[in-house]
C-alpha cells in the first residue's frame, strides 16, 4: 500500500489533474509545431542541397552535422542563457521549439538527401526529358519518392524529437515534466511524476504502435 | 560582434573552466561506457525474446519495448531519482541514471536488433536447423552475426543518441559534462563554458556523425 | 519364405499434413532403401516439397510416422530431433548458404557446433567434401563471390559433411541459370554412384530417366503412381500422370 500511496495517491491525482492536462496541451502543440516546421525545413534544405552549389551545400552539411552531433539540451541552454547577454530575449517555449525544429530538420535533411542520391539518375533525366524544370523534377518526381520510401524513419525521428519537449522543463516551459516536477515539490509526493509518465504513455504508446504498423506495412511493400 | 565573442567565446573564462569541464567530460565518458554496454546487453536479450516463436515470451517483450520507447528518458530518470525515496529507496545519481538508461536504451537497441533479426530470410534458420544446429546455436552462429552486421549503422547512430542523452544526467546533479559547464556558467555569469561543452561533445561525436552519413549513403547506393 | 526385408533408410507411413483447412498431404506411404535414388515428380502444389520438408520436420506433419533407419523422427524431444536431423541432409532450392561465412566455414559450422568435431577434423572433412563437389579451390570464397551453381554445390558439401544417411534435394536446380544446372546434376550423379540414399524433388526429367531407381508421381497431396523410370515415363497408367507428362514434354519441346 505504501507504494501505491507514494506513486498513485488518488487525492493528489485529483488535485493536480487539471494542471497536468493543461501541460499536456502545451507538450502537444509544441510537438506538433516542431514536427511540421522540422519536416518542412529539412525538406527545404535537402532541396537546396540538390542544386549542388558548393556555397549552398557546405553550410547545409555543416548545419546538419552540428545539429546531429550536439545534445539538444546543450543547445537550449546556450541559447536560453547566452542570448539575453547580447540583448536578445526569447520566450522559453520558443527556445524549445526552435532547437527541436532545427534538430529535426537536420535529421530530415539527411534522410531525404540519402534517398535523393540513391534514386537512379534516370529519374532526374526522365523528368528533364519531359520538359520539367529542375525545381519541378524535384517537387513532383524526387520528393514524392523520397517521402514514400522514408515514412518509417521520418515517423520514428519525429516521435523521438517530440518526446524531447520534456527538456523544456529545464528552462521553465510549463510542459508535462516541469508541471509534474513542481507539483511533486509542493505536494511532497511522487504521484505527479507517475502521472507525467502515464501522460506520456497515453500520448506516445499509441504512436509507437502506429509506427510499428507503418513499418510493417512499408516493409512488405518492398 | 565583441559582445557576442564576450558572451559566447570568452577565452579567459574558458581557460578557467577547463579543469572542471575536463573532469565533467571524463564522467560523461565513463557514464557512456556503462550505459551503452548495459543497453546493448539488455537490448539483445529483449530482441531475442521479441523474436521468439512463443507469444508468451514475445508479448511482454513488445510491451516493454513500446512502453520505454514512449516515456521520455528524462521523466523516467526523475521518477527514479526523486520518486524512489518516497518508498524508502535512495539511489545515488549515477545509479539512477544507469537504471533509467538501461530501461530506455534496451528498448531502443532491442528494436534495432529485432529488425535486423527479422530481415534475415527464413531459409537461413531452416538451413541451420536442417544441419542439426539447435535453435540457440542457429541464432548465435547464423542469424545474429548477419543481423548485427546489417544493423551496424543503426547501432552506431543509437550510440550517438545515447552519448547526447547522457546530458540529461545533469538534471539529477550528476557532475557530467553539461552539469559542470552549467555550474561554470552560473558562477561566471557567462555562457562560454556551455559553448566549450558543446565543443567537447562535437569533438567526440562529429566523427561518428560523419561515419553514419557515409554509411547511409553507401547503403542506399548499394540497394 | 523370403528373407526379411532390410530396414528401409527412410520410411514414411500414413503421413498427413494440413495447413488449416487445406489438406496438403494425405496418407503418404513411401519406403526408400539404402542406396536408392527416389525421384519425386508432380505439378506444383502437389505436395512434393511439403513431403520432403516433413522428412526432417521443417514442416510439422499433422499425423503419421517417419523413421530413419528404424528410428522415429516424430514425437521425440528437441535434442533428439537435432541429432536425428544430422542423419537427414537437406539441399534447398534457394541454397541458403550463410552469407557471412566463407565456403569452408559454411561446411564446418554444424560439424563443430552440432557434431562437436574438433576444428582440424571438421576442416579436413570440409575440404574433402568441397573437393568432392569440385570446389576445393573456392574454400575461402564468400558465398557472394560464387555463382549459383557453385553455391548449391557448397550447400551439398555442407550437408554431406555431417555424414547423413539420406539426402533430400528440394528442387536443387530450379533457381539456377540453365548453363549451371549441369554441374549440380553431375555432383548428384557422383553421389548416387557413391551409394548415397537420395530423395530428389525436381523437374529435371532427363536426369530422372538416367539416374533414378524409382520415380514417384504425386498430385493433389497423394502418391498417384510409382515405379521404375522406364515404366513411369514409358508406360504411364493413370490419366493424371499421362496428362502431367504430356504437359511437361510439351513445355520442353
Amino acid at each position: 500500500m505504501d507504494f501505491l500511496d507514494a506513486f498513485l495517491n488518488p487525492e493528489i491525482i485529483a488535485r493536480y489533474l487539471p494542471a497536468l492536462i493543461r501541460a499536456v496541451w502545451v507538450t502537444l502543440w509544441i510537438s506538433v509545431l516542431v514536427v511540421i516546421s522540422g519536416l518542412a525545413l529539412g525538406a527545404l534544405l535537402a532541396g537546396l542541397r540538390a542544386y549542388q552549389k558548393r556555397w549552398l551545400s557546405w553550410p547545409i552539411v555543416l548545419f546538419a552535422d552540428l545539429m546531429r552531433a550536439l545534445p539538444p539540451l546543450v543547445l537550449m541552454l546556450v541559447l536560453f542563457f547566452g542570448l539575453p547577454s547580447v540583448g536578445i530575449i526569447l520566450a522559453d517555449w520558443f527556445v524549445l521549439y526552435l532547437i527541436l525544429t532545427l534538430v529535426l530538420a537536420a535529421f530530415v535533411e539527411e534522410i531525404f538527401w540519402a534517398t535523393m542520391t540513391s534514386l537512379p539518375r534516370g529519374q532526374w533525366e526522365a523528368g528533364a526529358a519531359t520538359g520539367l524544370s529542375f525545381l519541378q523534377v524535384l517537387l513532383h518526381v524526387i520528393f514524392p519518392q523520397a517521402l514514400r520510401m522514408n515514412i518509417p524513419p521520418l515517423v520514428n525521428r519525429s516521435l523521438t524529437i517530440s518526446k524531447m519537449t520534456a527538456y523544456g522543463s529545464v528552462i521553465g516551459v510549463k510542459e508535462i515534466v516541469s508541471v509534474a516536477g513542481s507539483a511533486q515539490a509542493f505536494s511532497g509526493s511522487a504521484t505527479p511524476l507517475t502521472m507525467a509518465a502515464l501522460a506520456y504513455l497515453i500520448i506516445f504508446y499509441p504512436a509507437m504502435l502506429l509506427s510499428r504498423y507503418i513499418e510493417n506495412r512499408f516493409h512488405y511493400e518492398h | 560582434m565583441d559582445t557576442i565573442i564576450d558572451a559566447f567565446f570568452n577565452i579567459d573564462i574558458m581557460r578557467q573552466a577547463t579543469p572542471l569541464l575536463l573532469k565533467g567530460a571524463w564522467v560523461t565518458l565513463q557514464l557512456c561506457a556503462v550505459v551503452i554496454l548495459l543497453g546493448l546487453c539488455g537490448g539483445l536479450a529483449l530482441a531475442l525474446l521479441a523474436s521468439s516463436r512463443s507469444a508468451l515470451l514475445r508479448l511482454p517483450a513488445f510491451v516493454f519495448i513500446d512502453i520505454f520507447r514512449a516515456i521520455p528518458p528524462l521523466i523516467l530518470l526523475i521518477l527514479i531519482y526523486a520518486g524512489l525515496p518516497f518508498v524508502g529507496v535512495r539511489v545515488p545519481p549515477f545509479v539512477a541514471v544507469c537504471i533509467a538508461f538501461l530501461l530506455n536504451n534496451s528498448a531502443y537497441f532491442a528494436e534495432i536488433f529485432r529488425s535486423g533479426i527479422k530481415a534475415i530470410p527464413r531459409g537461413q534458420m531452416e538451413a541451420a536447423r536442417a544441419t542439426g544446429l539447435s535453435p540457440s546455436q542457429a541464432q548465435a552462429w547464423v542469424i545474429l552475426p548477419q543481423a548485427i552486421r546489417n544493423v551496424l549503422p543503426d547501432l552506431l547512430s543509437n550510440v550517438v543518441e545515447i552519448v547526447k542523452l547522457t546530458s540529461i544526467a545533469s538534471v539529477v546533479s550528476l557532475s557530467e559534462l553539461l552539469y559542470s559547464a552549467n555550474m561554470a556558467r552560473a558562477v561566471t555569469y557567462n555562457s562560454s563554458p556551455l559553448v566549450m561543452a558543446a565543443g567537447l561533445y562535437l569533438l567526440l561525436l562529429w566523427p561518428l556523425v560523419r561515419v553514419i552519413s557515409r554509411f547511409q549513403r553507401g547503403l542506399s547506393i548499394s540497394h | 519364405m523370403t528373407a526379411a526385408q532390410p530396414l528401409p533408410t527412410l520410411e514414411i507411413t500414413a503421413l498427413e499434413k494440413r495447413f488449416g483447412e487445406t489438406q496438403v498431404l494425405r496418407s503418404i506411404d513411401l519406403k526408400v532403401q539404402n542406396g536408392e535414388l527416389v525421384f519425386v515428380i508432380g505439378p506444383s502444389g502437389s505436395g512434393k516439397s511439403t513431403m520432403l520438408r516433413c522428412c526432417n520436420r521443417l514442416e510439422e506433419p499433422t499425423s503419421g510416422a517417419i523413421h530413419v533407419s528404424g528410428k522415429p523422427m516424430l514425437g521425440i524431444p528437441r535434442k533428439e530431433l537435432d541429432r536425428m536431423r544430422l542423419q537427414v541432409g537437406m539441399v534447398f532450392q534457394g541454397f541458403f548458404l550463410y552469407p557471412h561465412l566463407t565456403a569452408l566455414k559454411n561446411v564446418t559450422l554444424a560439424q563443430r557446433k552440432a557434431l562437436k568435431r574438433p576444428r582440424a577434423e571438421a576442416e579436413a572433412r570440409a575440404l574433402e567434401m568441397l573437393d568432392k563437389v569440385g570446389l576445393k579451390h573456392k574454400a575461402d570464397a564468400m558465398p557472394s563471390e560464387l555463382s549459383g551453381g557453385q553455391q548449391q554445390r557448397v550447400a551439398i558439401a555442407r550437408a554431406l559433411a555431417l555424414d547423413p544417411k539420406v539426402m533430400l534435394f528440394d528442387e536443387p536446380t530450379s533457381a539456377l541459370d540453365p548453363e549451371l544446372v549441369g554441374s549440380v546434376l553431375k555432383v548428384m550423379r557422383d553421389l548416387r554412384e557413391g551409394g548415397m540414399t537420395m530423395i530428389v524433388v525436381s523437374h529435371e526429367m532427363q536426369f530422372a530417366r538416367e539416374a533414378a531407381d524409382r520415380v514417384v508421381f504425386m498430385d493433389g497431396g497423394v502418391i498417384v503412381e510409382e515405379g521404375p523410370p522406364e515404366e513411369i515415363f514409358g508406360n504411364p497408367k493413370s490419366d493424371r500422370l499421362k496428362a502431367f507428362l504430356s504437359r511437361v514434354s510439351g513445355e520442353a519441346a
